[in-house]
């Protein structure tokens, strides 16, 4: 039985792999061909670091999700702190359901509704040129909101109440309560939605790909792009460094602190 | 713990009030240096962009305006795959081009649709080097003084025809369009996936040149049923996916350009093209400027560079479609660098005038609307298979049978 | 309690606002042109053009339904095999499970259809051995196998999670009192891991109904899907509001099957969270 378990794990992350093992080995391939190995060569990699565009399209990927994931912690956490303190059980079940829209709804929805809206605006104020970074800005914070509340608001749940207030009557404003006493006990929590939402916004194509324009190219974006016409062994190459360097995160990430173990498994 | 959380988060804090910064400071500094970005949408695979040690016509661009005019130019490129979607694009108003490339019959709507501007012919020179049966398109009926199109510049052009895998096809079965609907090859034909080049490959099958421009409903009725009989012999509906399809034997017909083939021979000499006997599609895709474009003098320029013998010499060699440029058709290098790539590959780009041809025109609304009806028909006939329908009903059988056997225990439960 | 500050009633607004008009006013846009006519009328014309869509939606469910059990079938007993090794097997696993998961999916999917295409290694392999070639490409069962292949690990994952929150007392006391293996499986392990179960599911179904690129890919552009059919109608043909018709439709057709899935929790927490799914 523990033989028969330990084959069974075997054989499906044979199969699961075998796809991934078969592009990277390939992109090693010296002709340009998938069905037979015939050198080993690093040309493509090599062809891969003088593409521009490739460049381009990974910084772009970068600034974007640096600057939403922060954004969307910062609205999220904020959001979270006040629908906490909020009384009205109503208006808070209101806006928590509407925060989870992008969470229940398959993306290619979250990804058309806001394309209609920013074609809405666009024609409103007749803006040329309305697509871009700000449209995928708004749109990958949109996304990465609920996951930042999810991650935040278990913390303030646990907040003990009472040191808040032991704080203000000690003379703190509300906000330096905040501050000084709550904002150090939910800090896990925001790192971990910071962390979520980066690694959404980085990962996104389906949104991304009905909100942007060609000025603003991520990465997803742009292995999209190179699949639809001839493909270049360089994206074999590409691809090939995008799950060396996950591999390498995510060992880090597990091996290094133990603890965080649990936060990052949410994903 | 938390001191080191902490610290990363400050440091994210200030990377990200660092990036805003730093790419405002970029723009201004650019700004202030007069770095203006030309935006430029195109064919996929259709100008020679320097992979392989080919010559970067958009970067030969950048340089040769700034030594001409001593601005700097950014050229930001970008590609479409079918006319209807660089036309969803620009007409959905959310995007801004100065150059695009697209089709005879597109031009003609975009004309009619007030969507692309008249050139300034001062600005492009170069125009001279058109060949003058090129310049009295059907499609853009407008000329100017000197008799060039009013609205477009032609940049390639070419026919369509069938392509072929002579390991998989037998010889005997090619030359017509029919070897599109042969069964014996089920599995392994490519269809256009865009509406006006399939409903095309079905109009000119039935031998009448003139169908793809029809008036009459029936007619686009009857090209539909004939799609819909050839769809259960198809491999699939793809564009550009087809170079991979076809250079790796994934498939062994595939209607396509001519230019095209010719890229895809000089990966896989098992590869043979013809033009149907009954005849086939004839197009120019040309350079416009859309309304919205924001450097429209600019765009001219980079339009008359593009017809200057060098970069027009490029694209030819690159995209291997056929060039209605002199200069490029009396260039001896490039005539022997098609020869080379395929025996008698200038040949066949060019001397093509035994083949009845047509081009597509511009269809009324109506038509236009009716088309895209026809195609979403077709698109969406599918049939369910029975063993789909069994599995599923098993499925969801198993499903609600699970729901009840908890319910009922659950109610067990609560009686204890 | 006190009061409360300035400070901590505005703290929620900025979300409130963003969630307004970001979130529900583009909700209300899918709605206005789902129900309305080219002249802005309402109408439900766009709805009754579905009816000529009727095979799509027919077969996406089926795909996602089969895709979905399929994974379930597969992910299940690999999850609980892997909860059974090691510690540190189990952290090694764990990684190999999460990776293909933040692996781009377009890099996943192009890959397989690279590996299964009629040139690809797969079928010149089989060439090789004298064998007959497999078209798995442009078959319905190729853009199963696709689904399966790529959504697999979000089942896999929070199963595993449930497997490992189990408390082996309950095993160890069920083998006490009498039970055999199976038993303990049936009578044990699965109504306690029910909620992994069902949150897998949803991440298997809802990104299975709803995907393009996989039938792109794996369809050859011969099999389309309602995302596909999605995609045309916004980014090819912009007809707006059959494509808006359609997102409704679909969206109303994941949360029906949702709140279904979640009757068969009997966890504490119903609401099933799609926790990360791209």
């Amino acid at each position: 039985m523990k033989i028969l378990s330990k084959f069974y794990i075997a054989i499906i992350f044979v199969l699961l792999y075998l796809p991934i093992a078969v592009l990277i080995i390939f992109s090693f391939n010296e002709s340009g061909s998938l069905s037979e190995f015939s050198g080993f060569s690093t040309m493509w990699y090599k062809e891969l670091f003088e593409d521009e565009e490739a460049f381009t399209s990974l910084m772009n990927s970068l600034i974007l999700a640096v600057s939403s994931a922060v954004i969307a912690t910062v609205i999220g956490t904020f959001g979270a702190l006040g629908l906490h303190r909020m009384r009205s059980r109503y208006i808070k079940g209101a806006v928590n359901s509407i925060t989870n829209i992008p969470m229940m709804n398959p993306d290619i929805v979250t990804g058309v509704s806001m394309m209609l809206l920013f074609v809405a605006v666009a024609n409103l104020i007749r803006s040329q040129s309305f697509f871009g970074f700000g449209t995928m800005l708004v749109a990958h914070v949109t996304f990465s909101i609920p996951y930042v509340m999810l991650s935040v608001m278990p913390r303030f749940k646990q907040l003990d109440k009472s040191l808040s207030e032991a704080a203000q009557d000690l003379g703190c404003t509300p906000a330096k309560a905040f501050f000084k006493v709550e904002l150090p006990e939910i800090i896990p929590g925001i790192i971990s939605g910071l962390m979520l939402g980066f690694t959404m916004s980085l990962d996104d194509f389906v949104i991304s790909h009905f909100v942007s324009s060609p000025d603003f190219q991520t990465l997803p974006l742009y292995v999209y792009n190179q699949t639809a016409h001839n493909v270049k062994f360089s994206m074999y190459a590409l691809s090939s460094l995008i799950v060396a360097v996950i591999l390498v995160i995510l060992i880090a990430v597990n091996f290094a602190g133990g603890k965080k173990r649990r936060e990052v498994a949410k994903k | 713990m938390k001191r080191t959380a902490s610290i990363i988060l400050i440091i994210s804090l200030l990377l990200v009030l660092c990036v805003p910064l730093t790419s405002c400071e970029e723009k201004s500094e650019g700004e202030s240096s007069g770095t203006v970005t030309l935006y430029v949408y195109n064919w996929g695979e259709y100008i020679s962009d320097g992979s392989e040690g080919t010559l970067d016509v958009n970067a030969m661009f950048e340089e040769w305006y700034f030594e001409t005019y001593g601005q700097k130019v950014k050229v930001n490129y970008s590609t479409y795959s079918s006319n209807e979607s660089m036309y969803a694009k620009i007409s959905s108003g959310s995007v801004n081009y100065d150059v695009i490339v697209p089709s005879d019959y597109m031009i003609e709507r975009m004309i009619k649709e007030d969507l692309i501007v008249p050139l300034n012919y001062e600005n492009i020179p170069n125009a001279q080097n058109i060949l003058p049966e090129f310049q009295n398109a059907d499609y853009d009926p407008d000329k100017n003084a000197d008799g060039y199109n009013d609205y477009s510049v032609p940049y390639l052009y070419g026919m369509v025809g069938i392509i072929y895998n002579t390991t998989m096809v037998d010889e005997a079965d090619t030359g017509s369009w029919d070897l599109m609907w042969n069964e014996k090859y089920a599995g392994n034909i490519l269809q256009f996936n865009n509406s006006r080049d399939a409903f095309g490959s079905a109009q000119y099958s039935m031998g009448d040149v003139n169908l793809v421009n029809s008036d009459n409903e029936a007619d686009w009725r009857a090209a539909l049923e004939k799609l819909k009989k050839q769809k259960p012999i198809l491999q699939g509906y793809v564009m550009d996916e087809i170079y991979n399809k076809m250079e790796n034997g994934s498939a062994a017909i595939a209607a396509y350009y001519a230019g095209d083939f010719m890229a895809m021979y000089e990966n896989n000499n098992d590869l043979e093209f013809f033009y149907p006997e009954e005849g086939t599609n004839l197009y120019v895709d040309a350079m416009c400027i859309p309304k919205s474009s924001r450097n429209k003098t600019i765009a001219e320029r980079y339009i008359n560079y593009m017809l200057s013998e060098e970069p027009a010499v490029a694209n030819a060699e690159y995209t291997y479609y056929a060039s209605p440029n002199c200069a490029v058709r009396e260039n001896e290098e490039y005539i022997e660098y098609m020869n080379e790539i395929k025996e008698g590959g200038f040949d066949l780009m060019y001397d093509t005038d035994a083949i009845p041809t047509s081009s597509y025109r511009n269809l009324s609304g109506e038509k236009l609307l009716l088309i895209n009806t026809l195609w979403e028909e077709l698109k969406s006939d599918i049939t369910v298979s029975a063993g789909i329908y069994v599995l599923c009903g098993v499925i969801i059988g198993t499903l609600v049978c699970l729901g009840i056997f908890f319910a009922v225990r659950k109610k067990k439960r609560d009686i204890y | 309690m006190r009061k409360k500050s300035f400070f901590q009633k505005a703290a929620a607004v900025p979300h409130i606002m963003w969630v307004i008009m970001f979130i529900a006013a583009p909700m209300l846009f899918v709605l206005y042109f789902a129900l309305t006519d080219a002249e802005g009328k309402f109408s439900f014309s766009n709805i009754a053009e579905l009816s000529k869509y009727g095979n799509v939606f027919i077969l996406s469910i089926a795909f996602a339904l089969i895709a979905t059990v399929i994974c379930l079938l597969i992910g299940y007993p690999l999850a609980y095999f892997m909860s059974r090794q090691s510690e540190r097997a189990q952290k090694i696993l764990m990684v190999l499970v999460m990776l293909p998961m933040w692996c781009n999916l377009l890099i996943r999917t192009y890959a397989l259809m690279a590996l299964l295409d009629n040139g690809g290694l797969l079928n010149s392999l089989l060439v090789k051995l004298g064998l007959d070639k497999v078209s798995i490409v442009g078959t319905n069962f190729g853009v199963i196998l696709g689904m399966v292949y790529d959504f697999l690990p979000y089942m896999v994952l929070p199963i595993f999670t449930s497997m490992t929150k189990l408390d082996k007392r309950y095993i160890e006391a069920s083998h006490d009192l009498g039970c055999n293996n199976w038993q303990t499986m049936t009578k044990v392990i699965m109504p306690l891991t029910v909620s992994g179960v069902i949150s897998g599911i949803t991440m298997v179904f809802v990104p299975s109904i709803s995907t393009f690129y996989i039938s792109q890919k794996l369809g050859a552009g011969k099999i389309d899907l309602v995302g596909d059919t999605i995609e045309r109608l916004f980014q090819n043909t912009s007809t707006y509001g059959v494509g808006a018709a359609m997102s409704l439709i679909m969206m109303i057709l994941i949360l029906i099957s949702v709140g279904i899935m979640n009757r068969f929790s009997d966890d504490e927490d119903k609401t099933v969270k799609r926790g990360g799914i791209r």
